[in-house]
């Protein structure tokens, strides 16, 4: 469960952090473990402490290794047994002005001085990240660096060569760009954060002086809940839907009382700007693949109605549903969380009335309702929340509107057919089945981390371990990607298996849940079956380990044939299936091997 | 605020970060005398106190508090009714 959400008590917070987290573990939530390095170049003490209050928020339990006080360069160059034997899952490195350690230009140093100086010092950061990567295989989360909070040239400092400030810009926009060219490599932005909370108070030297801290105390909360939305996202947290409501949220004023033109929406008047504001925001989220649903207390025609005012930015086409009726919210969260496939966790509802936000957050478990108080501050209230934190980003975010409304075109045309069979065959389905490559990378490892309910054991990899995989000589490996005669669904199930003497031991099946029940996964068990007796394997074997998620699996290797061959008493199966004369089950996606262009 | 409302309000942001509502304060009351208070939790203990007394210690006097008693006479001296905020957890 979450009960930390923007805007919040940083100071409430850090106060009563033993308690808070005390209580947060004995909810029962099932969380994800993980292992975090942070390796600072200032203190970090209640960096980590808050970063484990709001990790534990958002699902996941952390163990930290903490570097002796500046110690990062060292353990990041050279190691130490404590860290190598750590194992880490995402490696911190907490760096700040404080961290610069090239004499910053003076005026009476020349261009290629200075440029030598800022390559010296961006070499030691590229040193640490090339050799960090190298050896711990794993993500690597880096500060930027915050502004001076001091200009010796004033404002003059920004722009000539010789300010602090143009230095310090210079040495980010470096770090920029090996951030755009390794995958696995992340910046935590606090510049922006600390010109957000005010650099003055955020660069209080006596923090420094005092503590060896190189933010103020006060910031740190806002630190560790930014930098948290950054892990959180790489291991699956986000959040994929928008369900919204209408009447003071996507407009002013209520279209059942008000009438079409008695809304504020357009340009007429402050409230019609802040609400047109708010639209834009809201559909800019379609192009990060984050669906968009109504959830509104009107009669349907009259959500329409508003939706189609000649002035409003969000459209009815905009939206993958349209739920508007009288029934509690709830409910319709919980239906549109079905229809569409998806968990209703993964739902954040956005509504500017405290008495749905409160049903709707005790109904539906793990859902995200922000407090939408003012108009002017909803834009704040979500972008800072992170919900939808983008650290990866693959083609099929940028359309999957459109393949969740192909969907239920698919499903309409399915209600014409009384033979299912005959159905699936109408769909023409053509499927794409094929080893791991560079291309589909991004995508196999994105729909790894969040495929929760159709997934067989639910073993979780970052980009690196999935290359690694990639690369061994001792697994089999498949993504399939589904086309049909709407659209293409992208790729939509990975399948791992181990080489494991004469069997082949599947480590990971997944599927997304909008192609369920299309055979997709028949097709993928035979190619899994014709590569493993290619390889002269004799056998197929699994285990099926339970989640709060993923019961529609429970049976999925009983479905194939496969017999069971032991069972445990949490549920945990393993089962296994002899290759010899193995029959394809297939029968109505036509499969190729080749590369889908 | 007087010496008694400075010691309520103050042992109630003892035990909220050192989590323990056994804790009682008193002017001899030092580091040595409670179990989690080391220098890393002082940062944590001084930033809290002046978010709830709505004050700031001066670095000087962060570094030269010898024991609570010193401490209370400051707050005697500058605290402020924390206005009040909306958000509570748990």
């Amino acid at each position: 469960m979450s009960v930390i959400s923007y805007p919040f008590d940083g100071q409430e917070l850090m106060k009563r952090r033993r308690s808070i987290k005390r209580k947060l573990k004995e909810d029962g939530t099932a969380r994800l473990p993980k292992k975090i390095a942070v390796l600072g170049g200032s203190t970090t003490h209640d960096i980590i402490e808050m970063m484990d209050l709001f990790l534990l928020d958002q699902g996941i339990e952390a163990e930290f290794y903490e570097s002796e006080y500046n110690r990062f360069f060292q353990d990041a160059m050279f190691g130490n047994e404590e860290l190598d034997s750590f194992h880490p899952d995402i490696i911190f490195i907490h760096t700040s002005l404080r961290n610069i350690t090239v004499p910053f230009p003076r005026m009476t140093d020349s261009a290629e001085e200075i440029e030598a100086r800022l390559e010296e010092q961006y070499g030691l950061f590229e040193a640490i990240w090339e050799n960090i990567s190298a050896k711990y295989q794993c993500p690597v989360i880096q500060n930027n660096f915050e502004l001076p909070a001091w200009r010796l040239l004033g404002n003059r400092d920004a722009y000539d060569i010789h300010g602090r400030t143009h230095f310090v810009q210079a040495l980010n926009q470096k770090f920029y760009e090996y951030a755009s060219t390794h995958p696995g490599f992340y910046i935590h932005d606090i510049q922006f954060l600390s010109a957000s909370y005010g650099l003055e108070q955020w660069s209080q030297p006596q923090y420094w002086y005092m503590y060896k801290y190189a933010l103020c105390i006060d910031a740190i909360p806002e630190f560790a809940f930014n930098l948290v939305n950054i892990i959180k996202s790489i291991f699956g947290k986000n959040k994929k839907v928008l369900a919204l409501d209408l009447d003071n949220t996507l407009w002013g004023g209520v279209v059942g009382d008000d009438g079409v033109e008695g809304i504020a929406i357009g340009h007429e008047n402050a409230q019609a700007e802040a609400y047109t504001e708010f639209q834009s925001y809201i559909k800019a989220h379609k192009d990060l693949g984050v669906l968009l649903t109504v959830c509104s207390k009107n009669e349907e025609e009259n959500a329409l109605a508003g939706l189609n005012h000649p002035d409003t930015t969000l459209r009815p086409d905009d939206f993958t549903m349209i739920t508007a009726n009288w029934e509690n919210k709830d409910r319709n969260i919980m239906n549109q969380a079905q229809m569409l496939d998806l968990l209703p966790e993964s739902f954040v509802f956005v509504d500017d009335n405290p008495a749905e936000r409160t049903i709707v957050e005790q109904n539906v478990p793990g859902i995200a309702a922000p407090e939408m108080e003012g108009v002017e501050n909803y834009i704040s209230i979500l972008d800072r929340n992170g919900y939808f934190e983008v650290t990866s980003f693959s083609k099929e975010d940028l359309k999957r509107t459109e393949l969740y409304k192909e969907n239920m075109k698919r499903a309409v045309q399915k209600a014409a057919f009384s033979d299912y069979g005959e159905y699936l065959d109408s769909l023409e389905m053509t499927a794409y089945i094929r080893d791991f490559d560079k291309v589909a990378m991004q995508r196999i490892t994105q729909l790894t981390n969040k495929s929760n309910q159709f997934n067989v054991t639910t073993k979780r990899y970052t980009l690196e371990e999935m290359e690694q995989t990639a690369a061994d000589p001792d697994s089999i490996r498949l993504y399939g990607r589904l086309i049909d005669k709407f659209g293409d669904n992208g790729i939509v199930s990975v399948v791992i298996g181990e080489k494991d003497g004469e069997a082949l031991n599947i480590v990971l099946w997944l599927m997304s849940c909008r192609v369920l029940k299309r055979d997709m996964e028949l097709a993928m068990l035979d190619e899994l079956a014709a590569k493993a007796s290619e390889a002269g394997l004799k056998k197929l074997k699994g285990w099926y380990y339970p989640t709060a998620k993923n019961n529609m699996v429970r049976g999925l290797y009983e479905s194939f044939g496969f017999s069971k061959v032991e069972e445990k008493e949490d549920g945990s199966a393993l089962w296994e299936l002899d290759l010899a004369g193995y029959q394809n089950k297939n029968t109505h996606i036509n499969v190729t091997r080749e590369v889908f262009e | 605020m007087n010496r008694d409302q400075v010691y309520e309000k103050l042992e109630a942001v003892f035990q909220d970060v050192f989590d323990d509502d056994s804790i009682r304060l008193s002017d001899r009351t030092t580091a040595n005398d409670i179990e989690d208070w080391d220098s890393l939790n002082h940062i944590t203990l001084i930033s809290a106190i002046e978010d709830e007394f709505h004050m700031s210690f001066t670095m000087g006097e962060t570094s030269t508090m010898k024991d609570v008693g010193e401490m209370v006479d400051i707050l005697c001296e500058r605290a402020q009714e924390k206005p009040k905020k909306k958000r509570r957890f748990f």
